[in-house]
């Protein structure tokens, strides 16, 4: 389904980043290949370098310093990858983290000394919640330095040791290229996850000689990949003696590249299949047995669906607080329960599990296919039809169901038209909030990789550094970030790198002028005392867009939507970044929703309102 | 329950920020922590007693296994098992006390290292439980001072954690 990819990356590396001017980004550029002879000495920060592009690496993300000012002059000689210049060092891993996301590839940031070190840390603590594979380089002050309070000095290892998979402070040049090789192995194996490689500035004036290793052997780190044989028999027998089965999906399915078998699987046993926020893509989503998103804001049929199977199936998901509810009211209906996670520390976490499976998604969902392929037995026609007339009694209630025949437009109606003329294939980025769950219950995701958000850490403001990144890996794509007017301010500033870079993403902001979860929360649960949750001196978002060269849109009602979707995302604006704010009516909230404490089938609907 | 968690992981700068790291950010037990380099000098070995449900017990084995730097992890007291702590005390050793202090020692096998014409220092070594014993025996009072090194453990027999 990336056919295309290699061609158009290709593509977007010989254009050679035209800036608005039409000059080349760095238009005094020279490229000295003899730097990338063998044998000769280099230093720590062609070291750098050259580790990158040994890796393939096609872009990073980065802000300059001093800390890190012998790389960036490297930077300056080559022209193996693209640097990007963010505008603030968080967006530069959000950037390098979404990249991840949609190709499956190592994403790339380079950050300074200190506060460019402190500014990441956001972005590498919501990578390391969602399990992405990426790798920040970080600059350090001088190893004679360290410790003694100088300029820009933290202690990187120290304060990102809590967020990362692993790190690694490099104190000589020799370990630089081997320290670097681990670095992508250890972010892109076993259960991924953000790697930080901490290299002082003398480290980079070192000079030794390079070699890059091919493979990398650690005795302390060999991920579990095939699923010990005994327990997949178990779990096949289990699943094909299942009279209410259900199969359960989360971020593992998309980061294990394992849909195309979950689908397989899933139509196979032809049992309803749910997915994760993180999971959405996971499953094709217009299809007939997918029961929608589960969890605090799932649908009734799929929540339902979850509390009530009997036989349970959960691959690369972990049963979190924000989809099971709480644990003791999931655990009071007896089901035996399947899981199949890369990560031996997420099985049998919060929920016992009654067939662990450690190993790759993708390898133990093939195993599982082929078992079921070969076993005579069936499953129970009669008691699986039993089962999907109650599931199509709970899908009647039409839980997403919302009233927009109003004078105001309603949030939902513009993700839905967003879908439309889309056709369904656009990249999805959200920020995090309404109309992250929004975006998740309307935009019906087919593909997997195609929905980008900060499910774990819910981060505010990851959207359109998220949509960049996107953007950069699939020029020909179309990526929309799908925002709230509090989440897009946090990381604003980014509308300059679209500029610079001439990324056209579409930014769809459904503005109503709250922080939108917490009125909801503040509305439910605090007697509507909306503490600090209104915005009150909001800019002109169309200037704003404007001031920084792009388009920008204000849509006010509910029949204009349509048109200024289909502008947006005409051939005349492709090259173009759009800014559209949909003034969305204020009042809305965001349904079904789960309590936090309470359980998966005490759900509130909103005609119960 | 009380466990005893022996590993063996990289003797690098920082693994042992890990393993605390681990611990404090997951609001596991530490009631001791002990680590040493091994007879090779890149292994480490640690011994961590804890303790918690049988679920917590397990996520902190996995916990602790998921860390890059971490070779391999037994929880000693799943089999037959040996654990030794060294107490170091200095007690006051005065009067009539001097003679019942030597005998109370000499009961736990524990060693009079040091010698003032007020004071010994006792070196005594045995499972926790029996070092409690002693300080329960003698009168608070007479305590100085005390030092102990948290619990080391070894499996019995076959058993043993090797890389």
């Amino acid at each position: 389904m990336f056919l295309g990819r290699e061609k158009s990356r290709k593509a977007t590396l010989q254009q050679d980043f035209l800036t608005e001017t039409g000059q080349n980004d760095y238009p005094h550029r020279f490229t000295n290949d003899l730097i990338f002879c063998d044998f000769m000495e280099a230093t720590g920060a062609e070291i750098v370098v050259r580790c990158l592009a040994e890796e393939g690496v096609e872009f990073v993300f980065g802000y300059p310093g001093g800390a890190v000012l012998n790389i960036y002059d490297e930077i300056f000689k080559q022209n193996k990858f693209k640097h990007v210049l963010v505008r603030h060092e968080q967006a530069a891993v959000h950037a390098a983290d979404a990249y991840a996301r949609a190709t499956g590839r190592v994403g790339v940031a380079l950050v300074t000394s200190g506060p460019g070190v402190t500014n990441a840390v956001t972005g590498i603590a919501t990578a390391y919640m969602d399990s992405i594979p990426i790798v920040v380089v970080t600059g350090q002050v001088p190893t004679p330095a360290i410790g003694m309070d100088a300029f820009q000095e933290v202690d990187t290892v120290g304060i990102t040791r809590p967020c990362v998979k692993h790190n690694f402070l490099v104190k000589d040049v020799k370990d630089l290229a081997d320290t670097m090789k681990k670095a992508f192995h250890i972010a892109s194996t076993g259960r991924p996850g953000p790697v930080v490689v901490d290299v002082p500035k003398d480290v980079t004036a070192h000079k030794t000689t390079f070699s890059y290793p091919e493979t990398v052997e650690m005795r302390s780190y060999n991920p579990v990949v095939k699923g010990h044989s005994g327990q997949v028999k178990r779990a096949v027998q289990m699943l094909l003696e299942a009279k209410r089965p259900m199969i359960y999906t989360g971020g593992g399915v998309i980061l294990g590249d394992a849909s195309e078998l979950l689908t397989e699987l899933t139509r196979m046993l032809g049992y309803p299949c749910t997915n994760t926020l993180m999971g959405l893509g996971g499953y094709p989503a217009t299809d007939r047995q997918f029961l929608g998103m589960l969890g605090m804001h799932g649908t009734y049929e799929a929540n339902m669906a979850m509390q009530h199977c009997d036989v349970l199936l959960a691959v690369g998901a972990r049963f979190d607080d924000r989809v099971i509810g709480n644990p003791a009211h999931f655990a009071r209906e007896q089901r035996r329960i399947i899981h199949i996670d890369v990560d031996p520390s997420s099985i049998s976490k919060r929920v016992r599990v009654d067939v662990p499976i450690v190993g790759d998604v993708k390898q133990v969902l093939g195993d599982i296919i082929e078992l079921v392929r070969q076993s005579k037995e069936k499953p129970d026609a009669a008691a699986i039809n039993a089962w999907w007339t109650q599931i199509e009694l709970w899908r009647s209630r039409d839980c997403l169901k919302y009233n927009h025949n109003g004078a105001i437009i309603k949030p939902q109606y513009v993700v839905e038209k967003l879908w439309e003329v889309t056709k369904g294939d656009a990249f999805i980025t959200s920020d995090v909030g309404q109309h992250q769950m929004w975006a998740a219950q309307y935009y019906k995701f087919d593909k997997p990789r195609r929905w980008i958000n900060s499910g774990g850490l819910g981060t505010m403001g990851v959207g359109l550094p998220y949509a960049m990144g996107v953007q950069l890996a699939f020029p020909d794509a179309q990526v929309a970030c799908i925002t709230g007017e509090s989440s897009i301010q946090m990381n604003i500033q980014e509308l300059s790198t679209c500029k610079q870079y001439r990324i056209p993403v579409k930014v769809i902001t459904l503005n109503n002028r709250y922080m939108g979860m917490v009125r909801q929360w503040q509305e439910f649960f605090y007697g509507s005392r909306y503490a600090e949750s209104y915005m009150e001196s909001l800019p002109d978002f169309v200037k704003l867009a404007e001031s920084y060269g792009h388009i920008g849109m204000r849509i006010d009602k509910p029949e204009d939507v349509e048109a200024a979707l289909k502008e947006a995302f005409s051939p005349a604006l492709k090259e173009r970044m759009v800014f559209m704010d949909f003034m969305t009516d204020q009042t809305e909230n965001v349904f079904p929703m789960v309590e936090g404490g309470k359980g998966l089938s005490e759900m509130i609907l909103a005609e119960e309102l | 329950m009380r466990h005893i968690i022996s590993l063996l992981m990289e003797n690098e700068a920082g693994a042992l920020s890990r393993v605390a790291g681990l611990f404090s950010a997951r609001g596991y037990n530490i009631e001791s922590l002990t680590v040493a380099p091994t007879e090779d000098a890149t292994l480490s070995r640690m011994t961590i007693v804890t303790t918690g449900s049988e679920d917590i017990i397990e996520q902190i084995t996995k916990q602790l296994n998921k860390l890059v730097d971490v070779i391999k992890v037994m929880d000693l007291t799943d089999g037959r098992h040996i654990e030794r702590e060294l107490m170091l005390v200095k007690v006051k050793a005065v009067g009539s006390g001097r003679e019942e202090m030597k005998r109370t020692a000499e009961i736990f096998r524990g060693r009079i290292i040091d010698v003032t014409d007020a004071t010994y220092t006792i070196e005594m070594t045995g499972t926790g439980s029996k070092l409690d014993a002693f300080l329960e025996a003698i009168d608070p009072a007479y305590i100085i001072e005390t030092v102990r090194t948290g619990a080391s453990g070894i499996g019995r027999g076959e058993r043993s954690l090797k890389v």
